[in-house]
C-alpha cells in the first residue's frame, strides 16, 4: 500500500513589541519570574484589556508579506479553559473574524522546485504564562511564571498542503525568514519566539479524503519537527496496517528523549465556548493604514533572493541560503559592498564565518568578526596580498580579537610574496637543492607528473614560510621544470 | 446631619457649620450603632475615613475644593479599594485586598470625598434581594422582614437608614434602580460606557455600569459629576465630555414628552404600585409634561435574553477565580483539578454556581446559536424598540419594580420568580440606555419607585425631571422610623 | 425543557464546579426552570439581525507600545494563596 502524508502547520509567532498585547507591561525576555506581570496580566479582578497598536501593525505587515486579505473589522473572542498558566481562565484570541485572511507562501525544495503553500488565516492572540514542574519547588507542586502571559502572538494556520517533513521544514523556515525579514519577530527559536504545532495524517496515495489527524504541539526546532513528523507518520501507518484506527488526539514530542506521547486527557473533550470578548471592540483597520504599512514593509526574502542574484551575481543556491536569513543577509551585504567582491564575500559568510558562529552558538549580530573587518580581509584576498590559505589564519586571528585584517597581516608577516623576482629565486633554490626530486620528475611518465608537483610546492611553501603566492609559484615551477625536460 | 442631603452637607461644609471630621465621625457612629440591624456595611474604614476627612478639611479651608470634598460616602464592595478588603459579597474574595483602586474610587478620592466603608451586596452582583451575600442578607430599613432589593442592597439600605448620604453602586439588570425603589431612595444607572469599569469587579461586561445612589436626584447629579469620566484603561469607556449634571436641574418640564410603555403596565404589576406610579405621572403632567402612550413590543424578550447574556459573560468573567493568584483556595488540595473544583465550589455560593452553569450551557457547542447568538440578536430588537420610541418622546417612565419589597425567602424556590423582579429594568441594560429610579409613593408602608429611562447620554435631562418631581413631592424626604 | 443530569455533570466539569449527590436534583430543577424561561427567545424573529454587544458600533482604541508598568510582584504576591521564590505554586499538573 502506498501512503501519502498530509501535513498542516499552526505556527505561533511572538511579536517583537515592547509591551504585552493588552497591557503596558514589558515583554523583555529572561526577566525574573513574575516581575513583568502587571495586574491585567495576573487577571486581577476589575482589570480590563487595551489593545497594543504595534501588535496590530505587525499582524497587518505579516498579512501583506503573504499577500493575504486584511480584515478591516476583526474581532477578539474568548477561548475558555482552565490552566494555571492562563490567568483569566480564558485566552483572548480571534476566531470568526481574524485580522489576516487567506494568503500563500512559496517554498523552495532541495530538488530546485517551488511549491505554493496556502495559509488559511493568521490571527492575533495572547500568549500564556509558563509552568515549571521540576527544580526548586515544594514537594508535589508546580510553579507558574506569568511574565509571558499577555505577550502578543500571531497564530499562522496553514492549509494541509504539505506532503513531507521536508516540505514542512521548508515552510517553517520560510515563515521564519519572512517574520524576521519584516522584523515583526526576533526569530529566536530557543527563546520560544516561534513554536510549531504539526497536524499529521496519512491516506492511501491517490485518495482525496483526509485521514484522521493528530496534533503534535509546541515544537521549537526544525530537527525535532522533522523527527516528530517522521515518527508520527510511521506510527499511523503501522497502526492502520495492523487494523487499528488513528484517534484524533494531541501529542507531545520530547526532542531530548525522542519520546512521543499522547495527551489523551479530559482536555481532549474540551469545549472552548468561544464568544466575542465584550471588553474589547472590533479592530478597525483603514485603507490608509494598510497602504502606509505596505509602503514601509521591509524587503521580503524572495525579493531579496532575486536581488542578490541580479545585483551581486550570486548563484540561485547561494542567494537563497543567504537571503533566507535576515541577519546573514545584512552582514553579507555590508561585506559585499565594502569589499566589492560579492562572490568571495558570499563564500566567506556562508562558509568559515557561519561555521564558526554555529560552533560558538552565536548569531550574526553577535559575531566577534564584524562585517567591516571581514570586508577588509576579503579586499586583501582580492588584491592578492594574501592567499586563500593565509586568509584562514587571518580570520582565526580576527575571531580571537587580534585586530583587523591589515593589522594581523602586518603583525604576523603574512603578506603574500608575489614579487616574481623573489619567487623565481625561491623556486630555483628549491630545484637546485632537490636534485633527486628533479630527477624523479623527469623520469616519470608524463601522465603522472602532475602529482609530483605537490612535493616541490611543499618545499617552496616551506622555504617561503607559506607566503609565496601559490598561483604564481605554480606557473614559475612548471616553466622551470618544463625547461629541464 | 444624617438627614441632610449631600447638597446640604456641601453647603454646610463650605459654610463651616461643621467639619468633615465631625461629619465623618457622626456617620461612623451611626454605622457603629445601627449597622448590625441592617447588615448594610461589610467593612468600615474608620481610621482611613478620619484621615481623609482631616485632609479634606484642609482643602476646604484653602477654598476652591471640589464639590464632593469632605463628603462621606460608602462604596459598594464591588469596587476595588487599595489596601481595603474587597469581597464582592463572596467567600471567594473574603481575603482579597487589592493593591489598586477602581477608577470610580480614585475619582472620589481625588475630589476629597471620604470613604466610610464598603457595602454589602448580592454575591458577585447576582441577585435582586441581597439574600445571596456571604456576609448575610441586608434588611430593608422600611420593613425588617423584607429584602432591600439587590444586588446593591447594602448601598440602598445604608442610605435609607441614614448611615451615609450617598453610596456608589452598580447596575447590570436593575441592581441600582430596584433596590433604590424598594428602599425609597434615588439611584441612577448611566449610559453604558459613561462611567469607567476599571477596578469594578466584572459580572456581565456588556451590561455592567456603575452609578450613584443617594436620597435625591440632585445628590445623584453631584455624585455623577465625579463618577463620570473617560478612562483609557477601559476600552468600553466612551470618550464623551462630561457635562455638569447639576446645571440643568432647574429647567422646567413644560412640554416634555413622556412615553408610557403599555407593556410596563400590564399583568404582574402590583395594583398599589400602579396607583402610586400613575399618580406620579399625573403630577408631572400637572407641571406641563405630556404623557404619550407608547409600546415596547419586544419587552417580553428582555428577561430571557438577559438570563442568557449575563450568565454567559459571567461564566467567563468568573473563571479567573481559580485559587491560583488571589482569593480563596481550598485546604489541602490533592491535585490541580481538586484545587480548582473545591476552591470554586466552596468559594462561590449557590446562585453564582447556578449562573455559571447556565452561562456555560448557553455558550457550549451546539447551543451557542440558539442561546447566546440568539439573545445578542434579540438585543437589537430591544434596542430598536427604544430607538423607535425616542423618535416621539423625550423620556420613558413607568414603575421600577412590579411590587414593593418582598419578604425574605419569598422567592427562594423558583429562580425565575426572582428574575422577574427585574422585568422593567433589564431592557435598559440590554440597550445600554441610562435609567433611574426615584421614590414616588408607599404601598403598605413600603416604598415604590418611579423609573425614568432616557436616551443615550441624556442623564442631565433625566436628573432634571427627577429633581423637578422632587420639588413637588416629598417621598424622597421620608425616612423609615428606625432610622430617625 | 428539562436539562439532563449528564449534561449538568459535563457543565460542572467545564466550569470546575463540583455538584454533589444531595444537590444535583435541586440544581437540575432550577436550571430546567431557567432554561424554560430563556427558551422563550426562540419565538423571536431574528432573521438577518446582527448580534450586538453594545449600543454603539464603535471601534477599539489602540494603545501606544510603551512600557508603563513597574515590577509590583511583592504587592501582588502578598495576597497570593501560595508562592515560592517568586512563582505562584499550585498542586502538580498531571499530564
Amino acid at each position: 500500500m502506498n501512503w501519502e502524508t498530509v501535513i498542516g502547520l499552526e505556527v505561533h509567532v511572538q511579536l517583537a513589541t515592547k509591551t504585552k498585547i493588552f497591557s503596558a507591561a514589558s515583554t523583555s525576555f529572561g526577566a525574573t519570574p513574575n516581575t513583568q506581570a502587571c495586574a491585567i496580566d495576573l487577571a486581577m479582578p476589575g482589570t480590563l484589556p487595551v489593545l497594543n497598536k504595534q501588535a496590530v501593525n505587525y499582524a497587518i505587515m505579516f498579512g501583506l508579506a503573504i499577500d493575504a486579505e486584511i480584515c478591516q473589522e476583526s474581532v477578539f473572542e474568548r477561548k475558555n479553559y482552565f490552566y494555571p498558566d492562563l490567568p483569566k481562565g480564558y485566552q483572548t484570541t480571534q476566531l470568526e473574524k481574524p485580522i489576516v485572511g487567506r494568503g500563500s507562501v512559496t517554498i523552495q525544495l532541495a530538488d530546485g522546485t517551488e511549491k505554493a503553500i496556502g495559509i488559511h488565516h493568521a490571527h492575533l492572540e495572547e500568549d500564556a504564562g509558563k509552568s515549571t514542574h521540576e527544580g526548586d519547588l515544594p514537594y508535589g507542586m508546580s510553579g507558574v511564571d506569568l511574565n509571558r502571559a499577555g505577550t502578543p502572538l500571531i497564530e499562522i494556520v496553514s492549509e494541509p498542503d504539505m506532503r513531507s517533513a521536508e516540505e514542512a521544514i521548508a515552510f517553517a523556515k520560510k515563515l521564519h525568514s519572512i517574520v524576521t525579514s519584516i522584523k515583526i519577530c526576533d526569530g529566536e527559536m530557543s527563546q520560544g519566539s516561534m513554536r510549531f504545532d504539526v497536524n499529521v495524517s496519512v491516506r492511501p496515495a491517490g485518495s482525496s479524503t483526509l485521514g484522521t489527524r493528530t496534533e503534535t504541539k509546541n515544537l521549537n526546532s526544525y530537527k525535532f519537527m522533522e523527527e516528530a513528523i517522521e515518527r508520527e507518520v510511521e506510527r499511523q501507518i503501522d497502526l492502520i496496517e495492523d487494523g487499528g484506527t488513528v484517534a484524533q488526539e494531541t501529542r507531545l514530542y520530547n526532542g531530548d528523549t525522542k519520546v512521543a506521547k499522547s495527551m489523551r486527557s479530559k482536555e481532549e473533550a474540551n469545549d472552548y465556548r468561544y464568544f466575542p470578548c465584550p471588553d474589547l471592540l472590533p479592530v478597525l483597520v483603514s485603507d490608509e493604514a494598510i497602504e502606509e504599512l505596505r509602503r514601509a514593509l521591509p524587503e521580503l526574502p524572495d525579493a531579496r533572493q532575486k536581488r542578490f542574484v541580479s545585483q551581486y551575481g550570486l548563484s540561485d543556491y547561494d542567494s537563497e541560503i543567504i537571503a533566507s536569513d535576515s541577519n546573514m543577509s545584512a552582514f553579507f551585504e555590508t561585506v559585499a559592498e565594502d569589499s566589492s567582491n560579492a562572490k568571495l564575500a558570499a563564500n566567506w559568510v556562508m562558509g568559515e564565518l557561519s561555521g564558526a558562529l554555529n560552533t560558538a552558538g552565536l548569531s550574526f549580530i553577535e559575531s566577534p568578526v564584524t562585517a567591516q573587518q571581514l570586508a577588509g580581509m576579503v579586499v586583501r584576498i582580492s588584491d592578492n596580498s594574501i592567499s586563500g590559505k593565509m586568509a584562514k589564519q587571518v580570520f582565526e586571528a580576527m575571531w580571537q580579537g587580534e585586530g583587523n585584517a591589515d593589522e594581523i597581516i602586518q603583525a604576523k608577516g603574512l603578506k603574500q610574496v608575489s614579487d616574481s623576482g623573489a619567487l623565481e629565486k625561491i623556486v630555483a633554490d628549491v630545484l637546485d637543492g632537490n636534485p633527486a626530486m628533479v630527477e624523479d620528475f623527469i623520469n616519470t611518465d608524463e601522465s603522472k607528473r602532475k602529482k609530483k608537483l605537490g612535493g616541490f610546492m611543499g618545499q617552496i611553501m616551506k622555504a617561503s614560510k607559506g607566503q609565496a603566492n601559490p598561483q604564481q609559484v605554480n606557473q614559475i615551477l612548471l616553466q622551470k621544470l618544463n625547461a629541464l625536460l | 446631619m444624617h438627614n441632610y442631603t449631600i447638597a446640604k452637607l456641601i453647603k454646610g461644609l463650605q459654610n463651616k457649620e461643621f467639619s468633615s471630621v465631625e461629619l465623618t465621625q457622626h456617620f461612623l457612629d451611626r454605622i457603629s450603632q445601627l449597622n448590625d440591624d441592617y447588615n448594610a456595611v461589610i467593612t468600615v474604614t474608620s481610621e482611613q475615613a478620619l484621615s481623609a476627612a482631616a485632609l479634606a478639611d484642609q482643602r476646604l479651608a484653602n477654598g476652591d475644593a471640589p464639590a464632593m470634598c469632605g463628603v462621606p460616602i460608602l462604596h459598594k464592595d464591588i469596587f476595588c479599594t487599595n489596601g481595603v478588603r474587597t469581597s464582592c459579597g463572596s467567600k471567594m474574595l473574603d481575603n482579597f485586598v487589592p493593591p489598586y483602586d477602581a477608577t470610580v474610587v480614585e475619582n472620589f478620592a481625588r475630589d476629597g470625598a471620604v470613604m466610610l466603608g464598603k457595602t454589602n451586596m448580592d454575591e458577585f452582583a447576582m441577585g435582586s434581594s441581597n439574600e445571596t451575600s456571604f456576609y448575610g442578607p441586608v434588611k430593608n430599613p422600611w420593613a425588617m422582614d423584607s429584602v432591600p432589593g439587590g444586588s446593591s442592597g447594602g448601598s440602598a439600605a445604608a442610605i435609607a437608614a441614614r448611615l451615609a448620604p450617598g453610596a456608589t453602586a452598580t447596575d447590570t439588570g436593575g441592581s441600582i434602580r430596584q433596590p433604590a425603589a424598594l428602599c425609597g431612595i434615588s439611584g441612577l444607572k448611566p449610559t453604558y460606557g459613561r462611567v469607567s469599569r476599571w477596578g469594578m469587579i466584572a459580572f456581565a461586561s456588556s451590561l455592567d455600569q456603575a452609578g450613584p445612589m443617594a436620597r435625591t436626584a440632585e445628590d445623584c447629579a453631584i455624585m455623577l459629576n465625579c463618577m463620570a469620566s473617560f478612562d483609557e484603561k477601559d476600552s468600553t469607556s466612551v470618550n464623551q465630555s462630561v457635562p455638569d449634571y447639576t446645571a440643568k436641574l432647574g429647567n422646567s418640564v413644560q412640554g416634555l414628552k413622556i412615553g408610557i410603555p403599555k407593556e410596563y403596565f400590564s399583568e404582574g404589576l402590583d395594583p398599589g404600585t400602579e396607583i402610586a406610579v400613575r399618580k406620579a405621572l399625573a403630577d408631572l403632567e400637572g407641571q406641563g409634561a405630556q404623557l404619550v402612550k407608547i409600546s415596547l413590543p419586544n419587552s417580553h424578550l428582555s428577561v430571557p435574553a438577559y438570563y442568557v447574556i449575563a450568565p454567559a459573560e459571567a461564566s467567563a468573567n468568573l473563571s479567573r477565580f481559580d485559587g491560583v493568584k488571589y482569593g480563596y483556595r481550598c485546604d489541602d488540595p490533592k491535585d490541580l483539578q481538586d484545587m480548582y473544583c473545591r476552591s470554586r465550589t466552596e468559594g462561590f455560593g449557590e446562585e453564582v454556581q447556578r449562573r455559571i452553569l447556565i452561562g456555560t450551557y448557553c455558550l457550549s457547542a451546539g447551543y451557542y446559536d440558539a442561546y447566546y447568538g440568539k439573545a445578542q440578536q434579540v438585543r437589537q430588537l430591544i434596542q430598536q424598540d427604544f430607538s423607535d420610541a425616542f423618535k416621539s418622546v423625550d423620556l420613558i417612565m413607568g414603575p421600577t419594580c412590579p411590587s414593593p419589597a418582598f419578604k425574605f425567602g419569598a422567592k427562594g424556590d423558583d429562580p425565575v420568580a426572582m428574575y422577574l423582579e427585574d422585568i422593567y429594568t433589564i431592557a435598559t441594560n440590554l440597550a445600554g440606555l441610562p435609567g433611574m429610579s426615584v421614590p414616588c409613593g408607599m404601598v403598605e408602608e413600603k416604598p415604590v419607585g418611579l423609573q425614568i429611562i432616557g436616551n443615550y447620554f441624556d442623564e442631565a435631562r433625566m436628573l432634571n425631571v427627577a429633581h423637578q418631581f422632587q420639588q413637588i413631592t416629598d417621598w424622597h424626604n421620608q425616612a423609615p422610623e428606625a432610622a430617625q | 425543557m428539562t436539562i439532563e443530569r449528564k449534561e449538568i455533570e459535563k457543565l460542572a466539569t467545564l466550569s470546575r464546579l463540583a455538584i454533589d449527590e444531595k444537590t444535583i436534583a435541586d440544581v437540575t430543577g432550577r436550571l430546567s426552570s431557567v432554561l424554560a424561561l430563556v427558551d422563550q427567545l426562540q419565538s423571536a424573529n431574528t432573521e438577518s439581525l446582527q448580534e450586538i454587544s453594545r449600543p454603539f458600533h464603535t471601534f477599539q482604541r489602540l494603545r501606544d507600545d510603551q512600557v508603563n508598568e513597574t515590577d509590583q510582584r511583592d504587592a501582588f504576591q502578598a495576597i497570593a494563596p501560595q508562592t515560592h521564590n517568586g512563582l505562584f505554586t499550585v498542586p502538580k499538573m498531571i499530564e
